[in-house]
């Protein structure tokens, strides 16, 4: 089943096209094909199925591209909420927290 | 089979009582007594663990243990370099994780393939939610790439890293601090063979993580298992309270009102931790809480038919409605909390979710209660 969107309107992704060199990094490593390229730049074609999951952003050698990227997960906002340290908690660690993702 | 006396350097290594393996400085090599490393190979930095593409029945029990329990927690392999097969200075070289499964799954998929396996230390944690974290990132792969002499096994500079590794991971910051050139391969390692055969390209199938029913369904056993104990928790209390608030005696308030509490809060969980996850992309909104409404609500009705209530006195009117505000707001919750699973929602858009879909279930339950409460008292 192709294309699970969530909400709409609500990612804070943003390209530079006057920086953008055209490299096509964005392309190779966006999970959810929110890029595309017209040969010269890259341009957004499917914003809301963006995860926030900063992939672009990271290997941009242009730094064209931001994005807020964080774990989005609803207990790692419950716990911010809470004002408990750290996200969620994956995994092992020293205080033996029980993780949600593995 | 092989013991520690085979690898004298090794033991002086792994046997000293204060360093951990990962607190050592320069050259660390894995383990070769780690139960999955079938044999060493010989290089220009030492002796090697050699790994084969193989699962061994202790490698299956591994994965259905993680999948279905807290084993997952602590499942990890050192990091450091592996051979796969039987490879040379010209074999391709993979970068993974130090979860154990991530391993796994890599090296089964390059059957009959030769090639090098870097491993970093991401704490046990999968690639991409180590991504994620950082540390399946640049620093790391750097580190390792220094502390593994890579450079002197392979002749060639180029790494191919899972495509999810990206969000941790910036390709070119690699090259200039390595010198190794970062090539994404596919998202699934499966993918991999038809990858390498192309000559390293990927098709734009293989660079799109889907979430079908079998990976959704993949995640249930771990989010049933966490409600299972707030679920036995709440249906005590509803059971004794029913008993001691009822209209007749205890044990008949606890058969007649009780039982009934203890189906409804069952329906909700299994509404949000087993029904939600496989009807996902069938169900119309786009909001996880709404689906986990939905289908709460739907479970509810079901529910109530099948007891036959009787809707015509005030308190079965209101305990109708009681359940109808607490078993839709408990799958809605439930449902929500497949975001931090699922592979497509967004920290904003979770955040949105949250601020109106959060303080809706915790008023929905609260006020459900106190009718059911109600409700009960006046039977």
């Amino acid at each position: 089943m192709k294309n699970h969107i969530y909400l709409k309107n609500v990612v804070t992704l943003h390209l530079d096209k006057n920086k953008c060199t055209g490299c096509g990094m964005c392309l190779d490593v966006c999970p959810h094909d929110v890029f595309r390229t017209n040969e010269k730049h890259v341009l957004i074609q499917n914003r809301d199925a963006c995860m926030e999951c900063g992939a672009c952003s990271r290997n941009c050698p242009a730094n064209a591209i931001s994005v807020a990227s964080g774990v989005g997960c609803a207990a790692a906002v419950i716990n911010s909420m809470l004002g408990k340290e750290g996200e969620c908690c994956c995994g092992p660690s020293d205080a033996g927290d029980k993780g949600c993702c593995s | 089979m092989l013991s520690n006396s085979d690898f004298p350097l090794i033991q002086i290594q792994t046997n000293s009582c204060c360093a951990s393996a990962t607190d050592q400085p320069g050259k660390f090599v894995p383990d070769f007594n780690q139960p999955f490393v079938s044999g060493f190979v010989e290089t220009p930095v030492g002796r090697l663990p050699r790994v084969s593409s193989k699962p061994t029945r202790q490698d299956q029990w591994g994965t259905i243990k993680a999948r279905l329990t807290a084993f997952r927690m602590d499942y990890k392999i050192d990091p450091g370099l592996y051979a796969l097969g039987h490879p040379d200075n010209h074999s391709p070289v993979f970068v993974s994780a130090n979860y154990k499964m991530s391993f796994d799954y890599l090296r089964q998929a390059l059957a009959g393939r030769s090639g090098w396996i870097l491993v970093l230390d991401t704490k046990g944690i999968n690639v991409w939610c180590a991504a994620g974290k950082g540390t399946f990132g640049t620093d790391e792969l750097v580190r390792r790439i220094e502390s593994s002499g890579m450079k002197k096994i392979v002749s060639h500079r180029k790494l191919i890293l899972p495509q999810l590794g990206a969000p941790g991971v910036a390709a070119h910051k690699v090259k200039q601090l390595s010198g190794f050139h970062v090539q994404y391969g596919p998202v699934r390692a499966e993918d991999l063979p038809a990858y390498l055969d192309a000559g390293c390209k990927a098709t734009e199938t293989m660079r799109i993580k889907t979430f079908d029913w079998k990976e959704r369904a993949e995640l249930i056993p771990i989010e049933l298992i966490a409600a299972i104990k707030p679920f036995l928790l709440l249906a005590a209390a509803f059971l004794i309270i029913s008993g001691m608030i009822g209209p007749s005696g205890f044990w008949n308030n606890v058969t007649h009102i009780g039982v009934f509490a203890v189906f409804a809060l069952l329906g909700a969980v299994i509404g949000g931790t087993v029904i939600h996850p496989l009807l996902l992309p069938y169900l119309p909104w786009r909001a996880f809480s709404i689906k986990g409404f939905a289908i709460g609500f739907a479970v509810t009705l079901m529910l109530l038919y099948l007891r036959g209530m009787d809707l015509f006195t005030w308190s079965g009117k209101i305990e109708a409605l009681a359940w109808l505000m607490i078993v839709p707001a408990i799958s809605g919750y439930l449902a929500m909390n497949f975001t931090g699973c699922s592979t497509y929602t967004s920290l904003s858009g979770v955040k949105k979710e949250m601020r109106w879909a959060l303080p809706l279930e915790m008023t929905s339950v609260a006020v459900g209660i106190f009718m059911w409460l109600g409700a009960v008292l006046i039977s």
